[in-house]
């Protein structure tokens, strides 16, 4: 088992024609996601990627005819907000928005709006998802990763890899990695995926790697004392990072106190979870 | 970007709230002119982005238009937390009844808007809630819907505006509300908005801040953006859509992605160094971008070494190398690099800087290590 992703997701690609698009279903495909279709309006009817994948011209047409569930969002930040209604309204119940860039006040309604449907956003701003090894929606490259059992929760995303590709050289394995976003309002937040985790039979620790800013660390510490039977590894990045300075995630900076790298650091601390000074130290930490 | 005092009271008189009489003054004598105008008592404000400025002595009440022009002088001769003050805002006096804190923000965990009152003005939000956290009154804001006038009323009681007043209360917060979506703002805050003693609602101090993702939209406001409080090197890499920060150590740092940004200095730290900055250089970074980059890095006069840290997904390391081997053969910066290149064409990569005699690593804490004792080393 693993969360939110498996041989059971059939994905769409909204964007599937752009640059980034294309490279990354390509490498999608590779990996072996199973990929059904992908959404560029106007240019419904063509083939792409070697004749393998079909464009529709909505995601209403592409639910219709390839039974898509999941839905991968690379179109640009000026329409993204637009296509991830779109994707809500055609009944796709996983969306995973890697665009970054999108208005804040176009996520209020975003997230207002899908409050009261059963979808799960994951981002804006997210490197995506994956389940070693055969399911990727997103653009964490696929060899950084093994199969295993340590679930990954970041807002991050090279910093992700960092971390992923060190337990892999320590041989440890992931179960699943989940990139929830680095801007201030994102679809879901830690404590969801927590949950997801604590659920899952095939993960038995979980490693999360949060940053400056917001309050999110600090609710899941909460969550993790009350709610959490397995052992969760933290580190916090901005250690050393300034006030009112946007570290270059949207969603990165201290505001009048709030967000700082050693409340979430000693919030964690509090609710057990151990913390590593830094991402080489998180597989002596899993293992010990 | 936030904007200035002046400007967001610009914004406040667009969208009818209403303020002191009064202008800009960038010269001592524009501000004896002014207060001439005015008649009366004058405040003089410095505009600059910093907060603490009436601390600092960035805010003076004067009685007459020749000491507001000597006072005005003193003023704009100084710096502000390292800002030199360009320009004053010259507003009449006013005579306070009551000061109320009023704003709007973001809750970032809900995903709302939150409306914010409390009848204790005048100081920083923060400081109100330190102070008096039970004097703090919000609402949430549906998005879809605005701010009601019944929210409104409710805060105008919570925070006990008298009766009377509630309509021109209501009329305020509405009109703020109006003014955040107009200008995709994240933050509009009146600090203190006053009550006269002739019962009227005037803004005296005004913040506004805009949402950098949506600034496309506004680019009227771009024109204005004040870079006075930035450093150079700040403004050299926006030009190039790299987010950096200048900090104050000597271990320059070049990175892909911003937490990987964040933790690369956080390691330095740690391993006893000390990050001249935080670099970004974003995701699938061409040779040229990696050669601005590091162009802004070698600027900063403190940095005696540098730390080129790559986990390569769509950054190509080859891309990478590429763009290093170009800015050292341009510039010949006599300072050591420790260079890191994880991931996509790693190989590729480590050829192309092979015979530039440059220290290389495979960890993230080895590189640390290598580029902290390198820092530590007196330069020759």
């Amino acid at each position: 088992m693993s969360i939110l992703i498996d041989s059971e997701t059939r994905l769409i690609v909204q964007g599937i024609t752009g640059h980034e698009g294309s490279f990354h279903t390509q490498q999608m495909l590779d990996y072996g996601t199973n990929l059904v279709a992908g959404v560029t309006p106007g240019k419904g009817g063509e083939w792409v990627l070697d004749g393998k994948v079909p464009v529709f011209d909505s995601v209403r047409t592409a639910v219709e005819v390839t039974g898509a569930n999941t839905s991968i969002i690379f179109v640009p930040a000026r329409f993204a907000s637009d296509a991830i209604l779109e994707a809500a309204d055609a009944g796709i119940r996983l969306i995973v928005c890697i665009t970054e860039g999108i208005p804040v006040k176009e996520m209020l309604q975003v997230k207002h709006i899908l409050k009261s449907q059963d979808v799960i956003l994951i981002g804006p701003n997210s490197p995506g998802i994956i389940t070693p090894p055969h399911s990727k929606v997103g653009i964490i490259p696929g060899d950084i990763t093994r199969p295993g059992n340590v679930g990954v929760i970041s807002r991050s995303g090279t910093l992700t890899y960092e971390v992923v590709y060190a337990l892999k050289q320590a041989g440890i394995g992931t179960s699943t990695c989940v990139g929830i976003g680095g801007d201030a309002i994102i679809g879901t937040h830690f404590i969801e995926i927590l949950s997801h985790f604590e659920g899952d039979s095939q993960t038995d620790k979980i490693v999360m790697i949060g940053e400056i800013g917001g309050r999110d660390e600090e609710n899941a510490a909460a969550y993790i004392a009350n709610q959490m039977t397995k052992p969760v590894i933290g580190f916090i990045a901005g250690q050393v990072a300034p006030d009112n300075q946007r570290m270059g995630h949207a969603g990165a900076i201290i505001e009048g106190g709030v967000g700082t790298a050693e409340k979430k650091i000693n919030a964690l601390h509090s609710a057990g979870v151990q913390i590593a000074r830094y991402p080489d130290e998180i597989p002596s930490l899993l293992i010990g | 970007m936030r904007l200035h005092e002046y400007q967001s009271k610009e914004v406040f008189t667009d969208h009818h709230i209403p303020i002191p009489r009064g202008r800009l003054a960038a010269t001592p004598e524009d501000a004896k002119l002014i207060a001439e105008e005015l008649h009366g008592p004058v405040v003089l404000k410095a505009q600059v982005l910093m907060g603490g400025r009436g601390k600092a002595g960035g805010i003076r009440l004067v009685r007459s238009p020749d000491e507001a022009e000597e006072e005005a002088a003193k003023i704009l001769g100084r710096q502000i937390k390292g800002i030199p003050v360009r320009r004053l805002l010259v507003e009449e006096a006013i005579n306070i009844q009551q000061e109320i804190y009023l704003g709007l923000t973001i809750d970032r965990q809900k995903g709302q808007t939150l409306l914010i009152a409390s009848a204790e003005g005048g100081v920083d939000i923060e400081e109100i809630a330190r102070s008096y956290p039970e004097k703090i009154y919000q609402v949430g804001v549906n998005p879809l819907l605005g701010l009601c006038e019944y929210q409104a009323r409710n805060l105008a009681t919570e925070i006990e505006i008298p009766r009377h007043l509630w309509r021109q209360f209501n009329a305020i917060a509405l009109n703020l509300y109006r003014a955040y979506l107009d200008l995709d703002a994240t933050l509009a805050e009146i600090n203190p908005l006053v009550i006269t003693e002739q019962e009227q609602f005037v803004a005296l101090d005004g913040k506004i801040g805009i949402d950098d993702n949506a600034l496309f939209r506004h680019h009227n406001l771009v024109d204005k953006r004040d870079i006075s409080g930035e450093a150079l090197e700040e403004i050299e890499a926006r030009k190039f859509g790299l987010a950096y920060i200048k900090l104050s150590g000597n271990i320059g740092c070049l990175v892909n992605g911003a937490g990987l940004a964040m933790a690369t200095m956080d390691i330095i730290q740690h391993k006893g160094g000390k990050p001249a900055n935080f670099l970004d250089i974003g995701g699938g970074a061409s040779a040229e971008k990696v050669a601005a980059a590091l162009r802004i890095i070698l600027s900063d006069t403190q940095v005696e070494t540098v730390l080129i840290n790559i986990f390569g997904g769509i950054t190509r390391c080859d891309e990478v190398a590429h763009g290093i081997r170009q800015t050292l053969q341009e510039i010949d910066p006599k300072i050591p690099f420790v260079i890191r290149l994880v991931g996509t064409n790693e190989n590729e990569g480590r050829q192309i800087i092979e015979n530039a005699e440059l220290e290389t690593a495979i960890t993230l804490a080895d590189a640390a290590e290598k580029a902290v004792a390198l820092s530590l080393e007196p330069v020759p």
